[in-house]
Parts: structure tokens; sequence; C-alpha cells
């Protein structure tokens, strides 16, 4: 039996009177690979923006480790450090180079040894084919680059999960299959635990453990990754991998 | 328009021209620092203090230089608090820059995307973190055109002086014209003056502000 | 003592007076923001044409009026006007030609930049529907530019309020002249009343610019 990693139940949040997640319940095992797929609007992306805190919550529970989170600002702030993420929008930080951007929060967060750090980062640069572009700045990189960057930022983090939010959305199609390369490699050989959100239904079929599909910021249909694209329980799941062309 | 009476006055010209940046130059170090203490008080809601100064910054923004110099100058004394007229013009200078700096810093922290702001607390970054390696960088340079504009304003307020009588480059003028009753000359020397010291100064600014720009974005 | 220097407002007519020299402030401030914003969108649409000379002319009025000090354009037109053109007009007007040539330069270059960012696909619609480029000004880009400058023709109109203290200098008796008159002649009876005066103008200023500058303020944050 592996262990449960996180944790979430009866979780409910709301924009003033609109109600953008009901009811969220699930759990993820540690190496297990969860995928959230929905028509756009089903809340995906506010569902994984607030297992990282970026977002309020108004009731409900998310338990790490088994430990209940105390959705403080704090608390919050130091188990981000274990919880990686990953923009659609890279957000590299402009004004840093590649190394400096990978190096700051290891170094100036975590307060790491920057040498053991760098050495780390140039390896990681490396497994992305990035190794030359240590000491270019954001604006020389392509989006496949910035994204891959993006990428090697969070892992250096020594993240247990690892959330990506539609990272190839803004990506040139000929860009997409590197970064989604890379995402597969680490569930294969590092086994990470991660939460996908994503609309490459090819990729989600191929790498999810486990499917959530939402829709209206709520669960319809939790089910293990191949019984969801071979035979989708809902009508409504049906119909939306139809109309994914998939 | 006689230039015998151009080459006399220029001696005496030199003399307002240096006041002129003197005081230019404090007053914009003075108004830099005041500004940016404003806005880092604004920035983390520090509790009292950054109600006081968003008074502070409405106040010095919606009123006149030249009656917050009258103030200084006239009405202070009443308290027995007296200063030079070059002090009065120094801190009402400050005082009026230090709100347009720290509306401009403000700006620029503001300006600063929300998802740059998300990506560096998905780093774990603390609140302190996230202003010093990225609200900060970045709001400086949104807050460059802002800086330009306020440091060419400052310049120019300092032509107010001339009503407290401190011998800058307009009250030199003024004198002169007194003296002598040249006006066409010396209001020429003046606008002359005036260009000799901005011309130079909007080119670096708008030069230091694309360059500020493209370090910080790459556009 | 300090404060019943205050009464030094209300001796006499004092506060009529006060406040007949902020009208005199208001109407110069008023009449010259009407003027300004007339000749600044006309320059700021010529600015947006194609013609090289006229662009180049109207550029030079702008950075004069940016480079020169609003104190020493006073001067400019309280010296030169009488002495070297013969005009002998009253401090007022020569006050409000002043403000208004400078409010045109600043206003054209607000209105040059609010053009130029209305969306590209608006100009080439209106152009297909067949507007002249009269008609495509008056009924398509001036209106749209028209929103997106309002907040930046609010904060010169501040501006220019402020400015209005200024008008000292060239001995039109507004409000602040007005005041150190005040001052002056009560000097015996109330030696505070420089603070009472001073302080008084200062807060009139604030009442008439802090509620433009809020509204400006309220409008930028609603445009992002």
């Amino acid at each position: 039996m592996t262990e449960e990693i996180l944790k979430v139940e009866h979780l409910n949040k709301f924009y003033g009177n609109w109600q953008a997640l009901h009811d969220i319940n699930f759990s993820l095992k540690k190496g297990e690979v969860l995928t959230l797929l929905g028509p756009s609007g089903s809340g995906k992306s506010t569902l994984l923006r607030t297992l990282n805190g970026l977002e309020d919550y108004e009731d409900g529970k998310i338990y790490f480790h088994g430990k209940e989170i105390n959705p403080s600002p704090k608390q919050w702030q130091a188990l981000r450090q274990k919880i990686g993420m990953v923009f659609q929008s890279y957000d590299l930080f402009p004004n840093l180079t590649v190394m400096e951007n990978i190096l700051l929060a290891p170094v100036k967060v975590q307060k790491r040894n920057e040498d053991e750090v760098r050495k780390e980062a140039q390896k990681l640069l490396g497994q992305v084919e990035l190794a030359d572009y240590a000491d270019a700045y954001p604006r020389e990189l392509s989006g496949g680059q910035k994204q891959r960057i993006a990428i090697v930022r969070a892992l250096a983090m020594h993240p247990e999960i690892m959330l990506f939010d539609e990272v190839t959305a803004s990506l040139d199609p000929e860009m997409v299959r590197g970064v989604l390369e890379i995402i597969q490699r680490l569930s294969d050989n590092e086994h990470m635990t991660m939460i996908i959100v994503t609309h490459e239904m090819n990729f989600a079929a191929k790498i999810a453990d486990e499917v959530l599909f939402l829709e209206d910021g709520k669960i319809v249909e939790d089910t293990p990754g191949k019984e969801f694209f071979a035979h989708p329980q809902t009508k409504r799941a049906q119909e939306f991998l139809d109309s994914m062309d998939f | 328009m006689s230039w015998t009476v151009i080459q006399q006055a220029l001696p005496v010209f030199a003399k307002g021209f240096e006041l002129t940046l003197w005081l230019s130059l404090i007053g914009i170090i003075g108004s830099i620092i005041v500004g940016i203490i404003t806005s880092l008080i604004q920035y983390f809601k520090v509790p009292v203090l950054s109600q006081i100064f968003t008074a502070y910054v409405e106040v010095a923004r919606n009123t006149p230089l030249l009656i917050q110099l009258f103030f200084l100058y006239y009405a202070f004394p009443v308290f027995g608090l007296k200063m030079s007229a070059e002090v009065c013009g120094i801190v009402g200078l400050i005082f009026l820059g230090g709100a347009y700096m720290a509306e401009g810093f403000t700006g620029g922290f503001n300006g600063v995307s929300s998802s740059q702001i998300s990506s560096g607390k998905a780093l774990g970054m603390n609140n302190l973190q996230l202003a010093r390696y990225v609200v900060f960088p970045q709001g400086f340079s949104l807050s460059m055109p802002a800086l330009t504009a306020n440091i060419v304003f400052l310049i120019k307020e300092t032509s107010i002086f001339s009503v407290i009588a401190i011998p800058e480059l307009t009250n030199t003028a003024l004198d002169l014209i007194g003296m002598y009753y040249r006006s066409n000359e010396y209001l020429f020397m003046l606008v002359v003056a005036y260009a000799i010291i901005l011309i130079p100064v909007i080119l670096v600014l708008n030069w230091l502000e694309r360059r500020v720009r493209y370090a910080s974005f790459g556009d | 003592m300090l404060h019943s220097g205050i009464n030094v407002l209300f001796e006499g007519r004092n506060f009529a007076r006060l406040m007949a020299g902020l009208w005199t402030s208001t109407w110069i401030a008023v009449l010259a923001l009407i003027i300004g914003l007339a000749i600044g969108t006309i320059f700021g649409v010529l600015r947006t044409l194609k013609n090289r000379p006229v662009r180049f002319i109207l550029r030079i009025y702008l950075e004069f009026f940016r480079i020169v000090p609003t104190v020493v354009l006073l001067y400019l037109v309280y010296y030169i006007l009488p002495r070297s053109l013969h005009v002998n007009w009253p401090a007022t007007w020569m006050s409000v030609l002043a403000f208004a040539l400078w409010v045109g330069a600043e206003f054209s270059d607000i209105v040059r930049g609010a053009i130029e960012s209305v969306p590209k696909n608006q100009r080439e619609s209106g152009m297909a529907l067949g507007l002249s480029r009269l008609q495509l000004f008056r009924y398509v880009l001036i209106p749209q530019a028209f929103k997106l400058e309002l907040p930046a023709t609010i904060n010169l109109a501040t501006r220019v309020i402020k400015t209005t203290s200024l008008l000292m200098i060239i001995n039109i008796m507004e409000v602040i002249n007005v005041g150190q008159q005040i001052i002056e002649a009560n000097n015996q009876q109330y030696p505070t009343g420089v603070f009472w005066v001073y302080g008084f103008i200062f807060i009139l200023y604030f009442i008439l610019d802090y509620p433009l500058s809020a509204w400006a303020k309220r409008l930028t944050a609603k445009q992002k």
C-alpha cells in the first residue's frame, strides 16, 4: 500500500456569490499521476491553484501527508516548497538569467548551498537539452524553451508533487512535444507525483493513472485513466471526448 | 536684442544656473528617497503609517508649490521655526516631489503582472522575498517613465523659488530686468538656460528608460 | 493667541475679498482650459496626419512648452507683448493666453497618444464604410479617443488650477495677492494672521483639486 500524499475533502470555493468549486473530494498517492479534464471554465485551473494556496477556499479540508493544512499564508508559503507549480504563461522572471531564475528559490527561500544547487541546475538543464542557455535571458528563448526552464526551476526545489497548469496551451504545436516528453520522463524515471491540467488528450491518455472529469466546478467522474478514455461512465464525459476529436 | 547685454550678463547668469542645478539635484535626490520610503510603507500597508503617508501624498499633490513655500517661509516663523529661503525651497520641493515620486513607484509596483506574483509564490517565496526579488525590480523599471517626467517637472518647479528670493535662474533674470530694463535679452537667456539644462536631461533619461526596460523585460 | 488669529479671515470684508480672488483664479483657469483644449484637439489631430512639416512644427511647439517653466512663460507674455509687440492687454488676458497655449501644447500630446491607441480595425472599418477623413475623426476616432484621454485631461485641469497660484507674480489680484494684502494690513492686530491666511488658501486649493484628482484616479483604475 503506497502512501497517500494529498487528500481533499469537501472543498468549496466562491467568488462572491458564484460558486467556483462544489464539494471536491479526491486523494493522490505517491508516484501517481492525476489528470484534470473538462471544458474550459469548468474549474480545473482554479482547483489546481487552490492546491498551491494561490486561491483561498471557503470550506473543506486539504491534507498533506495525512496532516490537515491550516490555510494561513505562512503555512502555504512553507508548503509551496514541497509542491512545485508550472504555469501556462511560463512566467520566468524577465530581469534574471536562466540560471538566476533557477537558483533564486533554492538559495534564497530554502537557503541551500549555492554551489550544490548550481551543479544540480546544470544537470537538470542538460536533461531538458538547454545546458548552453544558463546565462541567457528569458527574452532570448522560444516559448518551448522557456517552459522547459520553468519546469527545471520548479524541480530544483525538490518538490514532492508537481502541478502543471495547461503548460502547453500557449506553445507552437512543434514545441509541445518536447515539453510533454519531459513530463512523461519525469513520471517514468523519477516516479514524480503529479497533477496535470491539459487539453492534450493523447498525452493525458498515455500518462494518467487517474482522471478527474470536471464540469461547472463539480467532479462529474473520477475514474482510472485507461478506463476513462475507453469507457467513460457519464454521457457528459463521452460528449467531451467526442468533441475533443479523440 | 543686443549681444553685448547678453555677454555682460553671462557671469551673473552662470551663478543662477549653478544654483538651479544644485537645488534641482538635491531636490530630486531627496524626492526619490522620500518617494521610495513612502511607496514602501504603502506597499507593505504598515498600519497607521500608511494612512499618514497616503494623506501626505494627497495633500502634497493637490496644492501648489508656491503656497507650500509661502507657508514654510512666512507662516512657520510664527511658531519660531525660521529657515533660510534656500532651505525652505529644498524642503518644499522635496515635500512636493516625494509625493509625485511615491505615486510613480506605487504605479510601477501595481503594474507588475499578477502571473509573475503567482509564479513567485509558487516557488515558496514569502511576502518580503516576493517584494525583494519580483515586485521591486520589475516595479522600478515600470516606474521609469514616471520618474523621468517627475525629474523634468521638479527642475522646472525650481523656477518658483524666485518668489521667495532665492537667486536661481529665474530670480537672476528678474533682478537683471528690474535693474537694466532689457527684458528681451534676459528672457531669451533664461529660456536658453532652461533648454541647456533640460534637453540633455530629457535625452539621457529617455535613453536610460529604454535601457532599463530592455534589461528588465527585453522589449 | 494662535487660535484668535483665525478671526483675521472674517475681519471686515476679508473673507469676501479672498473669495473674489479665488474667483479670479478660477475663471482664468476655466477659460484657459476651454481655449487650450480646443487648440490641443486641433493640433493633436494634425499631429496624427502624415504631413511631415506640420508634424515637425507642432512637435517644436510642444517641446518649447515642455522645456520652459510656466513662471517663465508668464513673464514672457507679461514683458514681451507690451514692450516689443505693443499689445497692451490687461494682465488677466495675457495670463489666459499663456495658459491656453501651454494647455494646448500638453493636450495636443494627450490627443495624439489617444488617437493612435484607438485600435487599427476601428479606423479601417470606418474607411470601409466610405467615411471621409474628417468624418472618420469626427465620428470614430475623436469620440473613442475622448474616453481614453479623460483621466489625463482631468489631471491637466488640476495642474492648471494649481498653476493659477503663479498669477500673483504678474500682479493679478488673485487669491494669494489678496491674502498678502490682508496679512500686511492686519499685521499689528493679528501677528499670527499669516499662518491663518496662507493656511486657508492652502485648504482652498486642496478643496478645488482633490475631488478632481480622485476622480481621475478612479477612472484610471477602471480602465485597467
